[in-house]
């Protein structure tokens, strides 16, 4: 049965649960053509020509646009200029597009796409990134000069000092797979060329001012010139930022060239080939720890697989190299982390953003060197773990805020009864087919961008001559229920009814950039700068209150729909009629800045994040001796999310993230052939069915953060990190062995 | 050839009778409600239901559902007023997030429900198991589920 308190609230519910939501796929504009990609079966090779005319000639098609179609520049990206929205030097990888063909009708463009011819020198596919780091190795993109996007490294201590003081060096070799999203929406956006010269854009996107920038770039037209209006969409994950942009700018070029609005709706199978992953990582890790139960010293190598694009890959493999030691105390720390170019699909940003590969390893390295030691898993755990006042592996003391992983690990400990299961577990030894094991693992979060970007956004609180309130935020609905959050904050600083507010849909024109929505940053962000818009609002309500109240406008409360004085009230709808009157708005831009944070790129040291989040999930599993499968039979997780604005919408962020992470752990993976995508649809790219998921409990702890305005912090990325650490040590004390490759595969007994 | 959706019956040419249903209900009446998210029935966001029973819209051509009675996801509230009991469970459990899913689940659940007044969480999963989520790991949706169920029991 469901643990609500009270009904869970969203401001776009009724819309979506009767099927009245229009998502982007959904829209009509008279006079629409439709659109689709070509792309060519090649991995990589060098362009010679796309020959057009025939498929130009096709019934119904009204453009066929290349590379030499765009006015802007085809080559974008939001850190490196590299990805080209069409193919104009070289194709990198399978999912390049080369042409994209505009038509009447969908099926009219589909078959003119197949008639498009490309003439292209294959050239070698360079598809393992160890390879792509030779010296001797063929460039990607030759003029970046290196195979390498990036690289980071911490340098704390003397790494041999560490490992001399050790007792033992835990010496191991992790690897992880390509993720995809899996969003259930593929990527659609419509361009409309507006009479007044705009071209607007409805999209499936979790970034409307990327979408904006990138289009403004392929069109080579100033931002003002391109307006990108919110539409519901049907997840993101972190996946829906440069190629859900990329669409709909491709659209936006096709409907430039044709003066027609254009749909660009991506099947599932375009989507999984053309659209980033997370990275597989491929890590060796050296632990060594004393006789005195302390970690020592940890060295590691990152290889991030970045593919054929950079994307965001430098702020990935920046959040693996701040979190690269887990949540623990190291004082000896040296790691270098690289990010690499190959010819694979390209990899970016996924819930998690470098954090879940990381704790995979680190969740079970901890366990080996704990049992070596023959001390119990949660005490080596609470002997290294961060504490209040404690000092990061990146020299940052966490003081400012309530640092509660004993919290959360203590709550998953009592409510799973793991220690009274851990004494049941099979150890590869069990009377019939199903051995039984629990596990669990922990985490520290930085939470929003950190020092990997520059971090604020703004809210406009706008309040009607009626006292209805208009609440614009730089943040996006991606389906997590950010408007709704947004609503409630504001709601909750003015004293009014959540029903007097309405969230605008977000449109490019109205608010400034925001940053994305990306990094756990919505609620943290956005709800910040809705709060000190509200206390501006507040503030001009406050001083013409306190006039015709008789009282000092510092004296002013708003609750209950209204503004109380010590001798008296007005109806919030009152003072509002009194400020028209004085020709004064309740109006006010609120713009949150994160605080300060500050990094070394060459020490890898400094305060990396300006608060932190803490987690833990534990985890029941029964594994088949015959069949090797991993069945789930129970999950608890605890997250601190600072305040939780809408408990009903965090809760269902933890189930989603546990559930995404246990097809993480057991079953998902993106199988690559020569640089093709093999699983493009959901029938070979196995996510979580309700069937595979066990009952999950969910503890929300709460500890406002002062960094954060509405005290809130994060949980979306989180409730994502975890999961595979805790199956894999479940899986290891149900069987006995320990899997350090993703997805698990448990091998099979043939005694059994 | 006719087809009912929805209670309104609709005239079908033989033309339209190779048309796949999702694309007809789409494309040709606006039912946009059902979506399409893989192509290939396996996701199930394209759930309508077929004289009573789930079926998967992007698998069906017209011609295989001519004569039939169909009902989507905008013909399970009347115009106005209060949402049916299982649609307000949905919300009221947080059972929604992006929503792309969330027609079809709930047509799959009134199906079920209707057949199984009285159902356990663990057929309640079953249920659903051909409808994917993304989101939400199921938990919510199963309690607004369990939570509708009392209201089909006559």
């Amino acid at each position: 049965m469901s643990t609500l308190k009270e009904p869970c609230w969203r401001n776009d519910g009724r819309a979506k649960v009767t099927g009245a939501a229009r998502y982007t796929d959904d829209l009509k504009a008279p006079g629409m053509l439709h659109a689709v990609p070509v792309y060519t079966d090649y991995v990589h090779a060098r362009l010679v020509a796309v020959h057009t005319d025939e498929a130009r000639r096709q019934p119904g098609v009204a453009a066929v646009i290349t590379a030499r179609d765009a006015p802007g520049e085809v080559r974008f990206g939001q850190i490196i200029r590299d990805y080209r929205m069409l193919v104009d030097d070289k194709i990198r990888c399978h999912g390049d597009v080369v042409a994209v063909v505009a038509a009447g009708t969908r099926a009219e463009a589909l078959a003119a796409a197949r008639l498009v011819r490309v003439e292209a020198e294959p050239l070698p596919p360079l598809l393992d990134p160890e390879a792509a780091l030779r010296p001797d190795a063929p460039l990607v993109h030759e003029t970046h000069g290196s195979n390498v996007i990036c690289t980071h490294h911490v340098r704390r201590g003397d790494v041999e000092e560490g490992f001399r003081e050790s007792e033992f060096i835990l010496e191991q070799d992790f690897a992880t797979q390509f993720i995809e999203h899996a969003y259930l929406e593929p990527e659609s956006g419509l361009a409309i060329p507006r009479d007044d010269g705009v071209m607007e854009i409805r999209g499936s996107m979790q970034h409307p001012y990327s979408t904006r920038r990138f289009t403004a770039a392929l069109l080579g037209v100033p931002l003002t010139e391109v307006e990108v209006v919110g539409t519901p969409m049907g997840g993101g994950f972190g996946g829906k930022d440069d190629t859900a942009a990329i669409v709909c700018a491709r659209a936006a070029l096709a409907a430039r060239v044709t003066g027609r609005p254009v749909k660009m709706t991506y099947d599932r199978e375009w989507s999984v080939r053309e659209s980033y992953k997370r990275h597989p990582y491929r890590v060796h890790y050296r632990m060594g720890v004393g006789r005195d139960g302390l970690i020592k010293a940890v060295q590691c190598r990152v290889v991030a697989d970045g593919g054929a694009y950079c994307s965001v890959t430098p702020w990935v493999t920046w959040r693996s190299t701040v979190q690269c030691c887990g949540p623990y105390l190291v004082p000896h720390v040296h790691a270098d982390i690289y990010g690499v170019y190959t010819n694979n699909v390209f990899t970016g940003a996924m819930r998690g953003f470098g954090s879940p590969q990381i704790n995979f390893m680190i969740e079970q390295l901890v366990e080996m060197a704990a049992e070596r030691l023959g001390l119990s898993l949660l005490e080596f755990r609470r002997r290294n773990m961060v504490r209040q006042g404690a000092t990061t592996i990146t020299g940052q003391v966490l003081d400012n805020h309530v640092v509660s992983l004993g919290h959360v690990l203590d709550t998953v400990v009592e409510k799973l009864g793991y220690e009274e299961k851990l004494q049941r577990c099979s150890r590869g030894r069990a009377d019939g087919d199903e051995l039984y094991g629990v596990g669990l693992a922990i985490s520290y979060r930085g939470v929003s961008l950190g020092a990997e970007g520059v971090d604020f956004c703004s809210a406009i609180v706008n309040v009607q001559f009626d006292g209805s309130v208009l609440l614009d935020v730089a943040v996006h609905e991606n389906g997590q229920g950010s408007e709704a959050a947004m609503v409630l904050i504001l709601a909750g600083e003015l004293g009014i009814p959540r029903e007097r507010i309405r969230h605008r849909r977000a449109n490019t024109s109205s608010i400034p950039d925001g940053g994305t929505t990306v990094a756990s940053r919505g609620t943290v962000m956005g709800g910040g700068a809705v709060v000190l818009a509200a206390r501006e609002v507040k503030r001009k309500m406050a001083a013409v209150a306190g006039e015709c109240l008789g009282c000092a406008p510092e004296a002013i409360r708003f609750v209950d729909g209204r503004l109380e004085g010590p001798s008296g009230a007005m109806p919030f709808e009152q003072v509002i009629r009194e400020m028209q009157q004085r020709k004064q708005y309740a109006y006010a831009i609120g713009v949150f800045q994160s605080p300060t944070v500050s990094w070394d790129e060459a020490t890898g040291q400094g305060n990396a994040y300006f608060t932190w989040v803490y987690g833990c999930q534990g985890v029941e599993v029964a594994v088949s001796r015959k069949t090797g499968k991993v069945r789930l039979l129970g999950v608890v997780a605890a997250h601190d999310v600072g305040r939780a604005v809408n408990p009903a919408l965090v809760l269902g962020q933890i189930y989603g993230g546990v559930a995404m992470g246990a097809g993480y752990a057991l079953t998902e993976d993106v199988l690559m052939d020569g640089g093709r995508i093999a699983s493009l649809n959901y029938d070979s790219y196995r996510i979580q069915r309700a069937t595979d998921l066990p009952e999950i409990t969910a503890v929300i702890v709460e500890n406002p953060d002062s960094n954060s305005p509405s005290g809130a912090k994060s949980i979306g990325e989180p409730t994502n990190e975890l999961m595979a650490p805790a199956v894999a040590n479940a899986v290891y004390q149900a069987t006995g062995r320990r899997y350090f490759r993703l997805p698990i595969r448990v091998e099979v007994d043939h005694d059994a | 050839m006719t087809l009912e959706v929805n209670g309104r019956r609709y005239e079908l040419s033989a033309a339209d009778l190779e048309k796949p249903l999702l694309q007809y209900l789409r494309e040709d009446l606006d039912l946009t409600g059902a979506k399409n998210g893989c192509g290939i029935g396996v996701c199930g966001a394209c759930t309508v239901l077929l004289d009573g029973a789930p079926v998967k819209a992007c698998r069906l051509s017209l011609g295989a559902v001519a004569g039939r009675a169909l009902l989507t996801i905008e013909g399970l509230e009347g115009p106005a007023g209060p949402l049916p009991p299982l649609q307000q469970a949905f919300l009221d459990a947080g059972a929604i997030q992006c929503g792309f899913c969330t027609p079809g689940m709930v047509l799959t659940a009134h199906a079920f429900l209707l057949k199984t007044p009285v159902p356990t969480r663990a057929q309640i999963r079953r249920a659903i198991s051909a409808n994917l989520c993304r989101c939400t790991g199921y938990q919510q949706i199963v309690d607004a589920i369990e939570a509708a169920a009392p209201h089909y029991r006559t």
